[in-house]
C-alpha cells in the first residue's frame, strides 16, 4: 500500500546532489541576455525616450521601446479559458508601455551579450515622463475625478455581491448584539527562492520554445499565443525544475516577452533572468484588503448574522484581479454554513506593484477578518474563544448554501479539540489570568479555516495522466499537474503504484514537463492537484490494470477476472497462485510477434466535484509591551484535508504554510510610499521573512477524514495551512493585553502605535502598567 | 597575473587542482557555473541575503555570490557536486531525504553544505537546537519553515 505511507520525494535525490536541473541551470552557449528599462516614476506618460545611445554601446544587439511592440492587449493571469465572456480575465497588459502605472513599469528592453553589458545600456537611455499624482488610498482612487489608470476603468476592476442565508437585515434584527470592525491586511511578496526566470529560442523558422519557471505550462502556451498571435502549435513551453513559486508563477510574465525577443532577433535564444530586487518589484504580491465586518450573535452564542464589505487593491494591472476577492470571500459559506451572510467586494486598481494570485488567493485577507470578528464577538458575549467556534461552525452534512452541495467530509470539530488539547487550552487559560497585567503578558488565540479543493464550478478542472508499461514491469507516468515543489510528482507515484500494487519505486514519474507531450492540465494552483488529479489516475491505472490482466489472460488462457496484481505480480484470485511476474508479462507484451503491444493508459478526466477542507490554528504567546514584541511559545495547525497521502511530505506542506503565515502575522510587509508608490523594501535584507533563527517549533497534526468525491479519499493541503496563524495571533495579541490590533502585519511599529492607542504604553515607549 | 583583466587561479574543487584563466570580476559562484559548469549551488539574490549559493572555502562556509572568484586561489573549495561519493548520500544528504527536508530543493545545495560545516565542526559534541538554528540563519528557505531541516540536522549529528 503506497498511499498514506511517507515514501522520500521522487526527487529528493537530485535535489539533496544538485543535480536537478533548473532554469537557471540550462544553457544556450549563445545566449542573449535581456534586461528591462524600468519607470522611476509611478504614475504618468513617457513623452521622449532616447535608446539611440544604448543601442550604439558595444555588445547590445537590440534595444526594444513601447513604440516596438504589438498593440495587442492581453491577460496574464492563469486561468483555464473560459467558454463564459463573462469571466474572460481582463485584457490590459503590452509587452512594454508608455503609460506608467507603478514604479518598476517596463518601457523599454535592452538586449546584449551579457549582463554587465545590459546593464551598462540601461544607464544609456534617456526619458522624459508627464507626471501625475499616485493613486494609492481606496478614497482617492475612487474619487470621481481620479484619473483612469487605464482608460475606462474607472479605476474598478471587478464588484460583485452575494448572500446566502435568511434575509441579512431580518437576521440582524433576531441578534442581542452587534459588533463591528474595520480590518486591513498588508500587501506581502512570495519571495520563492527561484527568482522569475525564462529564455526562449526558435527550433525552426516558426516554432518558439519557451524554457520557464513556472506553475502553468499549458496555460502560458495558449497566453503567449493570444499576445502574440501565433497558432499554439508553434509554442512550445517546457518547465524544467521549479524552485518554488507560491501563486507568484501562477501568472505569465515573461514568458511573451522572450519569445517575442527570439522572435526579433532571428530565432536567437534571449534569457530574462530577474534579479532578486526587480522580482519583487515588478512580478505580482498579495493584494492588500479592507473589509469591513458585522457580526450579529443571540446570547447563548450563535451567529446570526454577518455582513461584509471588502475592497482589494489589484495594483497597476489586473492580473487575476477580482477573482482574488471573489474566491477568497466564498469560502466562509463552508466555514460557517448557518450565519445568514452578505458579501459585497470591489477591486481596485492602484499605483502600487501588481497584486496576483499567492498562497490561498483571497482567503488569507477575508479569513483573517472572519476570524477576528468572531473572536470578537465571542469576547463581546463572554463567551469562550473555542466553545463559541464549535457551536458555530460546519460539520459533516451541512448545506454549503452558495454552492448549493452538501458538506460531505468535514472533520472541524475534531480539529479544534486535536488543537485544544494539544495547546493545553483550559488550564493555561486559567494560568495566564495571572499574565494580564505587567509589561511580559500571556495569551491564546485560535482560529479556523475552510477552503476548497480545486476551482469548479467557476473554472473547469482538468487533469490528464498516461501510464506506460516499461519492458521490464516497471511503469512511466506523465501528468500534466505540475511539479513545483509541492510534491505533487510523489504522491501521482503514490496513488499510481497503490492502484497498480506496484512498489512505490516501480513507479516513474516523468520530472520535467514539455507542452508537446505532457497530458493536458491547468497546471499548480488552487491546492488543487492531488485532488483534481485523483479521479484521472485511478481512471487510468485501473484501465490499465484492467489491459495488463487481459494480456496475461492471453498468455496463460484464464479469464480476466479470475486474475489480479499483487505486489508486482499476477496472481490467481482465487488460489492466490503466482501466475507470473510483471517483467514476464511486460516482455511479451512488448516482443511477442502476434498479441500484446506497449500497453498504455491515457485518461483526461474533468473533475465536477469541489471538496471543502477544513482545520484551525492555536497559538499561545507572550508580548512584551515595552518592547512591542510578541513570542510565539507554541503553535499548532491541525488540518482536515481527507486522507493524508504521504504524512512527512503532508507536515513539510503545513511547517511552510505555517511559517509564510507567521511571516505575514508578525513581519512581512511590501512598504510602500504611498505618496511617491516607491518601494522601500525589494529585497531580503529589508523585506523580513522569518530566518531559522525566528520562530519556534511548528507542530501539525491531521483529522483523516474519507472524502468520497476523491480518486483516494483525499482533499487539497498545499495552501490552507497558511491562513489561520495571522488572526490566531492577533486574537492572542487581544487575548494577552486587551487591544484589538485590525492590520497586519503584527510588526513593531505596528504595535507600539497600537498599543500607545489602547493606552498600555505611553508616548515614551514606557509600559503603563 | 593579470592580463587585461583576467588573471590565473588555482585551486582545487572538490578534491581535484584546476587551473582557470578567469574575468577577475567573476563571483566564485560564476566561475563554478558558467566555467566548470558546476550548477548545484544557486543564485537566489546575488548579494549574500539568501545563502541558496553556499559552499565551502577551506572549510569555511561562505555565500560565493558576493565571493571573488581570484579569491579562491590556492584554496580548496567544495561544492555540492562533491558531497555524495561512490553512489552514496553523505549522511547529511541521506537525513534531508528522509526527514522530507526538501520540498522545491533552490535552497538545498545550499542548506546542505551549511549542515554539512556545522555537522563537521560539531563531529561527537551535543549541540542544541539554538545552535542549529544560528548555524543556518544565513540561509533562506520558503518552502519548509524550517522544521524538517532542523529534524535532518538534529539527524545528521547523531552518531
Amino acid at each position: 500500500m503506497a498511499v498514506g505511507k511517507s515514501v522520500n520525494r521522487m526527487d529528493a535525490v537530485a535535489k539533496v546532489t544538485g543535480r536537478a536541473e533548473y532554469t537557471q541551470d540550462l544553457y544556450k552557449p549563445d545566449m542573449l541576455v535581456a534586461r528591462y528599462f524600468r519607470s522611476t516614476i509611478a504614475h504618468g506618460k513617457v513623452t521622449l525616450i532616447n535608446v539611440e545611445k544604448a543601442k550604439n554601446l558595444k555588445g547590445v544587439e537590440a534595444v526594444f521601446t513601447y513604440e516596438d511592440v504589438p498593440e495587442n492587449k492581453f491577460a496574464t493571469a492563469g486561468h483555464p479559458f473560459s467558454l463564459d465572456p463573462g469571466h474572460k480575465d481582463v485584457e490590459d497588459r503590452l509587452l512594454l508601455s508608455q503609460d506608467i502605472r507603478f514604479m518598476g513599469d517596463e518601457i523599454a528592453i535592452v538586449v546584449a551579450h551579457d549582463e554587465i553589458i545590459a546593464n551598462k545600456a540601461l544607464k544609456l537611455i534617456h526619458v522624459s515622463y508627464k507626471e501625475y499624482k499616485p493613486l494609492t488610498f481606496p478614497e482617492d482612487i475612487l474619487k470621481k475625478d481620479a484619473r483612469q489608470i487605464h482608460k475606462g476603468s474607472s479605476n474598478i476592476v471587478g464588484e460583485h455581491e452575494y448572500a446566502f442565508g435568511d434575509d441579512i437585515k431580518e437576521a440582524f434584527k433576531k441578534a442581542d448584539v452587534v459588533v463591528q470592525g474595520k480590518f486591513k491586511t498588508a500587501m506581502v511578496q512570495h519571495c520563492h527562492l527561484e527568482n522569475h526566470i525564462s529564455y526562449a529560442y526558435m527550433d525552426d523558422l516558426d516554432r518558439i520554445v519557451i524554457v520557464s519557471s513556472t506553475q502553468i505550462p499549458h496555460i502560458v502556451r495558449r497566453l503567449v499565443s493570444e499576445a502574440l498571435n501565433m497558432p499554439l502549435n508553434r509554442i512550445r513551453i517546457l518547465k524544467p525544475f521549479v524552485g518554488g513559486g507560491f501563486g507568484n508563477k501562477q501568472d505569465m510574465v515573461l514568458e511573451p516577452m522572450v519569445a517575442f525577443l527570439t522572435l526579433k532577433l532571428d530565432g536567437r535564444p534571449v534569457q530574462i533572468n530577474l534579479s532578486r530586487e526587480e522580482c519583487m518589484l515588478g512580478t505580482r504580491n498579495r493584494h492588500p484588503f479592507f473589509i469591513d465586518v458585522k457580526t450579529g450573535i443571540k446570547k447563548d452564542g450563535t451567529i446570526v448574522a454577518r455582513q461584509m464589505d471588502a475592497i482589494s487593491i489589484t495594483g497597476a494591472y489586473a492580473s487575476h484581479g477580482h477573482a482574488i476577492i471573489s474566491a477568497g470571500g466564498s469560502k466562509q459559506s463552508s466555514l460557517y454554513p448557518h450565519v445568514a451572510t452578505q458579501f459585497h467586494a470591489r477591486t481596485l486598481y492602484a499605483n502600487i506593484p501588481v497584486a496576483g494570485a499567492m498562497r490561498a488567493y483571497g482567503s488569507p485577507q477575508i479569513l483573517y477578518a472572519v476570524e477576528c470578528a468572531t473572536e470578537d464577538a465571542a469576547r463581546k458575549i463572554g463567551m469562550d474563544s473555542v466553545e463559541f467556534r464549535l457551536k458555530n461552525i460546519a460539520r459533516q452534512g451541512d448545506m454549503n448554501l452558495l454552492s448549493g452541495k452538501r458538506i460531505l467530509s468535514c472533520g472541524l470539530t475534531e480539529c479544534l479539540v486535536k488543537g485544544k488539547k494539544f495547546i493545553n487550552w483550559d488550564s493555561k487559560v486559567k494560568e495566564y489570568k495571572k499574565y494580564k497585567t505587567g509589561p511580559v503578558r500571556r495569551g491564546l488565540g485560535v482560529a479556523c479555516f475552510s477552503y476548497a479543493s480545486g476551482t469548479y464550478p467557476v473554472c473547469v478542472e482538468v487533469a490528464g495522466v498516461r501510464i506506460v508499461l516499461n519492458q521490464d514491469g516497471t511503469v512511466h507516468v506523465m501528468v500534466g499537474a505540475t511539479e513545483i515543489g509541492q510534491g505533487s510528482d510523489t504522491v501521482v507515484a503514490q496513488m499510481v503504484a497503490q492502484t497498480l500494487c506496484l512498489p512505490y519505486e516501480h513507479v516513474m514519474v516523468v520530472q520535467a514537463q514539455d507542452t508537446d507531450v505532457s497530458p493536458f492540465d491547468t497546471g499548480a494552483y488552487a491546492s488543487r492537484q492531488a485532488y483534481v488529479v485523483s479521479n484521472a489516475v485511478f481512471k487510468a491505472a485501473s484501465d490499465l490494470k484492467d489491459k495488463i490482466l487481459g494480456h496475461a489472460g492471453l498468455m496463460t488462457q484464464r479469464q480476466r477476472k479470475d486474475l489480479d496484481i499483487h505486489n508486482a505480480k499476477i496472481i490467481d484470485v482465487y488460489t492466490n497462485e503466482n501466475v507470473m511476474d510483471m517483467k514476464t508479462l511486460a516482455v511479451d507484451s512488448f516482443y511477442h510477434k502476434e498479441r500484446g503491444g506497449q500497453l498504455t493508459s491515457e485518461i483526461s478526466h474533468k473533475t465536477t466535484t469541489n471538496a471543502p477542507v477544513f482545520g484551525c490554528t492555536f497559538v499561545d504567546i507572550e508580548v512584551d509591551i515595552p518592547l512591542c514584541k510578541i513570542k510565539i511559545n507554541q503553535i499548532i495547525n491541525v488540518h482536515d484535508s481527507g486522507v493524508i497521502l504521504n504524512p512527512v511530505q503532508a507536515g513539510g506542506q503545513v511547517h511552510g504554510g505555517v511559517f509564510m503565515g507567521m511571516g505575514a502575522a508578525l513581519l512581512e510587509e511590501m512598504m510602500i510610499d504611498t505618496k511617491t508608490g516607491r518601494v522601500y523594501n525589494n529585497n531580503l535584507l529589508d523585506y523580513k521573512f522569518p530566518t531559522f533563527v525566528d520562530l519556534p517549533q511548528i507542530h501539525h497534526d491531521f483529522v483523516e477524514t474519507k472524502e468520497p468525491t476523491s480518486g483516494y479519499g483525499n482533499k487539497s493541503l498545499g495552501e490552507p495551512p497558511v491562513i489561520t496563524p495571522p488572526p490566531a495571533i492577533r486574537n492572542a495579541v487581544l487575548d494577552a493585553t486587551g487591544v484589538c490590533i485590525n492590520a497586519l502585519p503584527l510588526s513593531p511599529h505596528h504595535l507600539f502605535t497600537s498599543f500607545k492607542k489602547g493606552g498600555i504604553l505611553d508616548s515614551k515607549g514606557d509600559a503603563d502598567v | 597575473m593579470t592580463d587585461q583583466g583576467f588573471r590565473e587561479i588555482i585551486f582545487s574543487i572538490n578534491g581535484k587542482q584546476r587551473t582557470l584563466y578567469i574575468d577577475i570580476r567573476s563571483s566564485l559562484l560564476e566561475v563554478l557555473r558558467n566555467e566548470l559548469g558546476l550548477t548545484g549551488a544557486k543564485e537566489g539574490c546575488g548579494v549574500g541575503e539568501c545563502g541558496a549559493c553556499s559552499v565551502l572555502v577551506d572549510d569555511v562556509l561562505v555565500d560565493s555570490c558576493i565571493y571573488l572568484a581570484i579569491w579562491a586561489d590556492g584554496k580548496a573549495i567544495r561544492t555540492i557536486e562533491g558531497e555524495a561519493k561512490k553512489g552514496k548520500l553523505s549522511k547529511v544528504q541521506q537525513s534531508y531525504v528522509k526527514e522530507g527536508a526538501v520540498q522545491c530543493g533552490f535552497c538545498t545545495p545550499g542548506f546542505i553544505m551549511a549542515s554539512t560545516s556545522f555537522t563537521e565542526k560539531n563531529k561527537g559534541e551535543s549541540v542544541t537546537e539554538d545552535e542549529i538554528r544560528k548555524a543556518h540563519a544565513g540561509n533562506l528557505c520558503r518552502c519548509t519553515g524550517y522544521q524538517n531541516i532542523l529534524k535532518a540536522v538534529e539527524k545528521s549529528i547523531e552518531p
